[in-house]
């Protein structure tokens, strides 16, 4: 029993390729950043969002009012007023603190949903990829019929029937968002499902569950992860669309949505004090699209 | 082909059999008995119960699926809750709006986003090609309702050059083809057209792309053959791909133009939806999806027969 104490030339070789391999992973990565690093719009992206992120995490600190407490005599003041910087709104808020404060459910409503339909898409597209068969056609006709259905239109109806609130309107929006993530982890899947590695495992005597678990999630989460980043924008904007329409949250919570819906009527007083809130989720939006799409370039994901 | 096409058009069947019935469906979801859907809150019990029957209430749902099915079929989508008029009454005239607002806001998407970029992706990685990728990203990550509240600042509120609201002089609600009404459909036009701009810039500029890097081009090129002569192929090639996302694009339109009817008051069939959400007025919320659905679905078996009979490559046996 020399191998278990002295490695033989053939184990020396294997541990050296393991080494390797691990070099190589983490090449990858260091690539990914590298390629990030040359990439001046996606680090501002990255940078702009970090920041509003901290400012809605901190609200409560950095906030100078309360973002309830209204007064008659101080409504819809102009940008730039002493102390109300960015004006007040139709009840006498100061605008700076509701932004600050919107921003937390505005950025919530946004994320939830493509977090929710990521887990539940990706479960089910790569079920369907690996599965094949009858599993594939149910879960994918499924998927069609969702596919029949704009996005707004659905996310407009299901929210619509179940009534105003936040957790309809996230449940709503999840139902719109899974389709598509089970589109792509079904392609990608399918693909990986048929490269020779897959076989070699099952030839080896690797159960269905660590063929999934260790060579096929590896090779699929990376471009599922980048397509539901590029979700985020849409559910964002689709979120506060909903609060826009009274579907989502419910006054006086401050979400940028429904602020813009509120203050619709002061656009001929302060016009551009009622456009703000539709500024942020502009912002938002765009910085997230800007940085799903140089994720996709740094990660070298196709499609 | 011939046989692809009758697949094609049978596979449709059950996918608009489905929308049909998550569209029944949504009364079922809604937060208590659906006969309250029909019948006002108030109305006394003998009544609740005579509709109750009278509708299929009482049956179980497969079976009131069908009998709903039977009478959509038919063209009776139910009575509006808050009007007591059959819904499609309302419905027919909004969706002609509706139509007439997608229509001009595609025309105009379509035609921005094809020259934007096809320009892009003939000129890669020049300055126009930059500017064109701004302005998509741009028109994909604006949330619309708010582009149009700052159009109406601009051209309503401070230049007074067009009218804010409404789809007519007086909110009339005639149609016709003179500048007192085409006014009211600038504003709402343009906002509508910014996301189809955005990605048929972005589809057009990759197929363009793909296209150009082709050896064939390179061959057309070696044969001397002019810019222009050139452009003609490439066209050709991009056409059938292009035709199908701008196909779905108006569908699309169709179904995201509530937010957009919302903020300018145009009397379509998202302001219907939006009036029915306001008075959760069932009824009319499910037969305005289902109609709108039905036509997206339409739209789809059109776009996939067109690409077909267009693109002599694709050989769907």
């Amino acid at each position: 029993m020399s191998s278990a104490t002295t490695p033989t030339a053939a184990e020396a070789e294997l541990a050296v390729q393991a080494k390797q391999a691990a070099a190589r992973s983490h090449g990858y990565w260091a690539g990914v950043w590298k390629r990030l690093r040359r990439d001046p719009v996606t680090i501002a992206c990255a940078c702009v969002l970090l920041l509003m992120f901290l400012t809605i995490v901190f609200a409560p600190m950095l906030a100078p009012h309360d973002p309830y407490q209204g007064s008659m005599i101080r409504r819809l003041r102009a940008i730039g007023t002493p102390n109300y910087l960015l004006g007040t709104d139709e009840l006498g808020r100061d605008m700076l603190t509701r932004l600050l404060f919107g921003g937390r459910l505005s950025w919530f409503m946004g994320i939830t949903p493509v977090a929710l339909a990521f887990v539940v898409g990706t479960t089910l597209g790569v079920l369907a990829g690996f599965a094949g068969g009858r599993i594939n056609m149910a879960i994918m006709r499924t998927t069609d019929i969702f596919y029949a259905f704009p996005s707004v239109l659905l996310a407009v109806a299901i929210s619509g029937a179940l009534g105003a609130g936040i957790v309809n309107a996230i449940l709503a929006l999840t139902l719109v968002f899974i389709p598509p993530i089970i589109r792509v982890a079904e392609s990608v899947t399918t693909g990986v499902r048929n490269l020779d590695f897959v076989d070699a495992a099952r030839a080896s005597g690797a159960s269905a569950f660590t063929i999934v678990r260790v060579h096929v999630l590896g090779n699929v989460l990376g471009p599922i992860f980048v397509y539901a980043t590029s979700l985020i924008s849409v559910c964002m904007i689709l979120a506060s669309g909903l609060s826009f329409l009274g579907l989502g949250t419910k006054p006086p919570e401050p979400e940028w949505g429904l602020m813009l819906n509120t203050l619709r009527t002061a656009i001929y007083v302060q016009p551009w004090v009622a456009v703000l809130p539709g500024a942020c989720i502009f912002v938002t939006s765009i910085c997230f699209n800007l940085l799903s799409d140089g994720l996709r370039q740094a990660m070298d994901v196709k499609g | 082909m011939f046989f692809y096409l009758i697949r094609r058009i049978l596979y449709a069947v059950p996918i608009a059999l489905a929308v049909g019935f998550v569209c029944f469906m949504l009364v079922q979801i809604a937060p208590g008995d659906p006969i309250n859907a029909i019948v006002p809150p108030d109305a006394p019990g003998d009544v609740v119960e005579q509709v109750r029957r009278e509708y299929g209430l009482d049956k179980p749902l497969p079976v009131q699926f069908g009998l709903w099915l039977m009478k959509v079929v038919q063209g009776d989508l139910g009575r509006s809750l808050a009007t007591g008029r059959s819904v499609w009454s309302d419905l027919s005239g909004a969706i002609v709006n509706t139509l007439r607002l997608a229509i001009i806001a595609s025309l105009i998407g379509f035609t921005l986003g094809c020259v934007l970029g096809g320009l892009a992706g003939t000129f890669r990685g020049s300055f126009i090609d930059r500017a064109a990728v701004g302005i998509a990203v741009a028109g994909v990550s604006v949330p619309h309702y708010w582009l149009g509240m700052v159009l109406v600042v601009l051209f309503s509120v401070q230049l007074n050059w067009l009218p804010a609201m409404g789809a007519g002089p007086g909110g009339s609600s005639e149609w016709d083809w003179n500048w007192e009404h085409v006014q009211h459909l600038v504003l709402p036009a343009v906002t509508l057209a910014v996301i189809p701009m955005g990605i048929v810039t972005r589809t057009v500029r990759g197929i363009i792309a793909e296209i150009m890097s082709q050896e064939f081009v390179t061959a057309l090129r070696g044969k001397g053959l002019t810019r222009g002569g050139i452009f003609l192929h490439v066209v050709k090639n991009a056409a059938p791909n292009a035709l199908a996302v701008m196909g779905l694009q108006l569908g699309y339109l169709m179904g995201g133009s509530i937010l957009v009817e919302t903020v300018f008051s145009w009397p379509g069939t998202g302001l219907l939806l939006n009036n029915a959400i306001f008075q959760r007025d069932l009824p009319v919320l499910q037969g305005t999806i289902l109609v709108l659905a039905m036509f997206f679905v339409a739209l789809n078996l059109a776009v996939d027969l067109v690409q077909t009979a267009l693109d002599p490559r694709i050989k769907r046996a």
